[in-house]
């Protein structure tokens, strides 16, 4: 069976883009993008003299420079997209911008909290903001390369099969792989060590599968969309179609019980409802997915003891304060969001050392502490944005591979943010996962650089003014045509 | 596609939405939850990374002090003369919290009062910490002094109050056993540990309670002052006859004697006038009287002296005295001797015989004179704050002549001729069997009896060193005379 090639489809919705006439260029809004970009360059120099000023550290000219910088890094992504992806969308690199720059001062700012700290196992802190300072520029190196050599996304719908394969090795690769080279860190088996780097192959792998499942069931809409029974109202599938759905099922239960990965398998999850349900306009997908989903939970929750601790320090941090795994971090989280109020701390003005976990999964609650309820519904929000934008590209693109993964990834991008925020400020129960852009680590970073860059190539081409369609040789009406006398041969 | 997609928009904006709300209650709604549990350190240890306010008594001396250290916590609290004041200044302990002034003032002394506030945008300003704010008391250090000594050099557990009475500034306040609130601050851990432990054991005898204001006392015979307060206010006069028997049987029971100290008979006669009884403390007559008032009408006079009041501040939080539930005559009578479930703090004794000295106005009660910025500017002042008229004043001054007939009528040490006093005894009998447990012995009183400067209530708990023998007063009635000697001698 070949790789499935996506149908082109011009949906009404696609009209906005495509009522722009061939001779008229539309705008490419890079200038806009290059003043946002400023704007948030001039945000994090700011927080950034702000924490220096609040530990009470010499403020020096070297600030300005990593400002500049920091600018400057960002700079060359601008003129990367300018360059390849010109009519991308203007708003979602600043977004970005002013997430990964917020991250990096917090990071630090965690580092100077824990500068000295000597942990009981001897060892000291080991400030880890340069390393990301590193891994922003290899992930917008990564940005730039992909937008470079992916000059239309469709291209990605032929390794379909490919990209879902490594994917799910990815994916997995950590929970089957011996404990020397796929150590358990903080309870979750997700991480390979090779040499001196940790990387987390299940961030890649999200991308990977949700271009995988995009053309996939780009090619296959047709069988899930036809035939069915109706029950209560419902268009229910074959059951044989129910295939990929109990796949995906039972890859996140997997993912649940050999990495105890609540996190990654929610989301996992989560994405392959939303693709089904966008390809097949059937909410009884999401019906019996979520019908899945929780039974699959009520499943780990009554076999395994990670999923109960979860669970029972989110009914009851403060009961389960002194328990080991208990409600301790959680707790220190909302103390730190209560005791920021509305206005926070201050950067540079909390007590981030007091959370564990602080510059990774529990970055938001740092971000929440000091820049108090006002900075955190801004970082939430500016998460909405980023994925709007990339949601609004998907909806306006043309074709139905492009709609379907863009849609995907700026779910996938929202609903990560949801899963993360929701843990650390007792909405639902935490599932370790990192905050987008914001957390430490090079893997999410670099896997969500690339998610973006798919995101503003998706965007690029709904935007781009199509290439007008070839002049067809002009055919006079037949009624207009001159009779042709046939002559009767003799 | 774009259906679906648009809804998946608007499932994104609903996870969004339920972020901001869920924040919104984290944050703001119900931060206090969050923030004001003990387990959250975080804004201990902002205030004890300010430099907190200072305590200071009337006259300027510091009783409350902090020290810069190089430690953590940035400073340390000290106090000056620790153990004499420590049931107002309370403690400060990373580990054990707050008490006393140190919590309730808490937030000014921490320089997060919002009287503070323009000072706070300031520092915000001008980038210097902020710093708390400063707390005068109305004590007098020589009367504090003095009570403090006179209650530790027997040995006594108890509690003395002073007043002037027509203001309502707390002169003195003493509770003992007392602690050194210096061992609490420390900055180190196991010294905390340490006296806390020492400080809570069992046979400490609670050193860390404020006897003042959060101990509860049968109130002896001290509560006749109200009963006659009472009578009066019901028409009767100082020369209105009551029976003078030894012993009464209580009303409704065949064998349950009601007796005077001793048994004695109040006079010769077969009755006595009120200001005979109050001057001899007979309760046969305190019985009768507070039946023939009643206990709506004796109720009543004592929420005008200041019983029942859930609500009082000083600032520090204070227990409510009350007389307990009176189902029935018997119960009537022995409430009008104080006893039964009359349950009295020091300090409001002290009230009591302020609120007669004021000539039946009662005032609040307070120990915060001013509150001064961190630069020693008065930010706030407290005005003397009438609350009722408890007596007419007529019936005050009958009711201050037939106590100092009953000063005349009490034994002990430390009598100043030059002072005229009016006071009443009490000695309050207290467990389950009364006879064999050494009561409590009372003292309130206030001088110079015409024109009173100063007012007081003296307790000390289990006869102090009189056991079973113990009265007011012979225990309790030196120590206040000292205090009151020392406060006049002054002027």
């Amino acid at each position: 069976m070949g790789s499935p090639v996506p149908t082109g489809e011009g949906s009404p919705g696609a009209s906005v883009a495509t009522s722009t006439s061939p001779g008229l260029r539309p705008p490419t809004r890079r200038g806009t993008e290059l003043v946002m970009l400023a704007f948030a360059a001039g945000i994090v120099t700011l927080a950034l003299i702000l924490v220096e000023l609040n530990q009470e550290r010499s403020l020096s000219l070297t600030i300005l420079w990593l400002g500049l910088a920091y600018l400057g890094l960002f700079a060359c992504a601008h003129v990367a997209v300018r360059r390849w992806a010109p009519y991308a969308d203007p708003v979602i690199l600043p977004c970005v911008a002013l997430l990964n720059g917020l991250g990096l001062v917090t990071i630090h700012r965690i580092d100077l909290a824990l500068e000295g700290t000597v942990f009981p196992d001897g060892s000291t802190w080991d400030p880890v903001a340069f390393k990301q300072v590193i891994w922003t520029a290899v992930g917008l190196l990564l940005f730039a390369a992909t937008l470079k050599f992916l000059s239309d996304h469709r291209t990605l719908a032929r390794f379909g099969y490919t990209f879902g394969l490594i994917g799910l090795v990815a994916l997995m690769l950590p929970g089957v792989l011996p404990g020397f080279i796929a150590p358990e860190i903080n309870g979750a088996k997700i991480w390979l060590r090779i040499g001196p780097l940790s990387i987390q192959p299940g961030e890649f792998a999200k991308v990977l599968l949700m271009v995988f499942f995009a053309a996939f069931l780009v090619s296959k809409r047709d069988l899930f969309t036809t035939a069915g029974r109706r029950f209560l109202g419902m268009d229910l599938p074959r059951a044989r179609d129910l295939g990929p759905l109990f796949a995906a099922w039972g890859v996140t239960v997997a993912v649940m019980v050999l990495q105890k990965d609540l996190g990654s398998s929610l989301l996992f999850f989560g994405i392959v409802l939303v693709l089904l349900y966008v390809a097949t306009e059937r909410a009884a997908w999401v019906v019996l997915g979520l019908g899945l989903f929780s039974g699959g939970a009520v499943i780990a929750w009554k076999l395994f003891l990670h999923v109960q601790q979860r669970v029972a320090n989110w009914q009851d941090p403060i009961g389960r304060y002194d328990v080991v795994g208990g409600g301790y971090q959680i707790a220190q989280s909302l103390f730190g969001l209560a005791t920021g109020g509305i206005g926070g701390a201050g950067l540079g003005a909390g007590r981030p050392e007091m959370i564990p976990e602080a510059n990774t999964d529990f970055i938001t609650a740092v971000i929440g502490e000091e820049l108090g309820f006002v900075g955190f519904a801004a970082v939430i929000l500016v998460y909405m944005i980023l994925s709007l934008r990339g949601l609004r590209g998907a909806i306006s693109v043309r074709d139905s591979f492009g709609k379907l993964l863009g849609g995907g990834l700026a779910f996938a991008l929202c609903f990560q943010v949801f899963i993360i925020i929701g843990g650390v400020t007792k909405l639902i129960p935490m599932t370790g996962i990192t905050a987008p852009f914001l957390s430490y680590g090079g893997s999410s970073l670099l896997a969500n650089y690339i998610l973006v860059a798919l995101l503003l190539r998706i965007s690029a081409a709904a935007r781009a003014p199509q290439r007008a369609p070839k002049p067809k040789p002009q055919q006079p009406a037949i009624a207009d045509q001159h009779t042709v006398m046939v002559e009767r041969p003799k | 596609m774009n259906t679906p997609l648009r809804r998946v928009g608007m499932a994104m904006m609903v996870m969004i939405l339920l972020l901001l709300g869920n924040a919104t209650w984290v944050q703001v709604i119900n931060a206090d939850e969050w923030r004001l549990n003990t387990y959250n350190r975080r804004v201990l240890l902002d205030e004890y990374a300010r430099k907190r306010g200072l305590i200071t008594v009337a006259d300027g001396t510091v009783i409350a002090d902090v020290k810069e250290t190089t430690d953590r916590l940035r400073y340390l609290r000290t106090y000056n003369n620790g153990k004499v004041f420590a049931p107002v200044t309370g403690y400060l302990s990373v580990t054990y919290g707050t008490s006393g002034m140190e919590r309730a003032e808490n937030d000014l002394l921490n320089g997060s009062d919002d009287r503070l506030f323009a000072r706070r945008v300031s520092a915000l300003i001008t980038g210097r910490d902020p710093v708390g704010g400063n707390v005068q008391l109305t004590l007098d250090s020589k009367v504090q002094q003095v009570a403090y000594d006179q209650l530790t050099a027997k040995g006594f557990t108890g509690s003395v109050v002073a007043i002037r009475p027509s203001t309502g500034e707390i002169l003195a306040m003493v509770s003992t056993p007392s602690y050194d609130p210096n061992l609490l601050a420390s900055h180190d851990a196991d010294e905390q540990a340490a006296a806390w432990k020492q400080l809570t054991a069992k046979d400490a005898n609670d050193p860390l309670i404020n006897r003042a204001t959060q101990a509860l006392y049968p109130a002896g015979s001290t509560l006749k002052t109200v009963v006659a307060a009472a009578a009066l206010a019901d028409g009767k006069t100082k020369d209105s006859q009551y029976t003078a028997k030894g012993t009464i049987n209580l009303p409704g029971t065949s064998n349950a004697p009601f007796p005077n100290f001793n048994g004695q008979p109040c006079g010769p006669g077969d009755t006595v006038p009120m200001e005979t009884a109050l001057a001899k403390s007979c309760n046969t007559a305190f019985g009768e009287m507070a039946a023939q008032v009643g206990a709506a009408k004796l109720r009543r006079q004592a929420e005008k002296f200041g019983f029942n009041d859930t609500t009082l501040k000083v600032p520090l939080p204070v227990e409510t005295s009350t007389l307990g539930p009176i189902p029935d005559e018997a119960a009537l009578y022995q409430t009008g001797i104080g006893q039964r479930d009359v349950q009295i703090t020091p300090l409001e004794n002290a009230v009591v015989a302020a609120t007669i000295a004021n000539g039946g106005k009662r005032m609040q009660p307070y120990l915060v004179s001013k509150i001064l910025g961190p630069d020693l500017k008065p930010i706030d002042e407290t005005d003397p704050d009438e609350v009722e008229t408890a007596m007419s004043k007529d019936n005050a001054s009958v009711l201050r002549d037939m106590m100092i007939q009953s000063e005349a009528n009490t034994g002990g040490e430390g009598r100043n001729n030059n002072i005229q006093v009016a006071s009443k005894t009490g000695t309050a009998e207290h467990g389950n069997d009364p006879l064999k447990t050494k009561p409590h012995a009372w003292y309130i009183a206030f001088a110079p009896a015409q024109k009173p400067e100063i007012a007081i209530a003296v307790i000390v708990e289990d006869g102090g060193d009189r056991g079973l023998g113990a009265t007011g007063g012979k225990v309790a009635a030196p120590i206040g005379r000292a205090v009151m000697n020392a406060y006049l001698a002054g002027r």
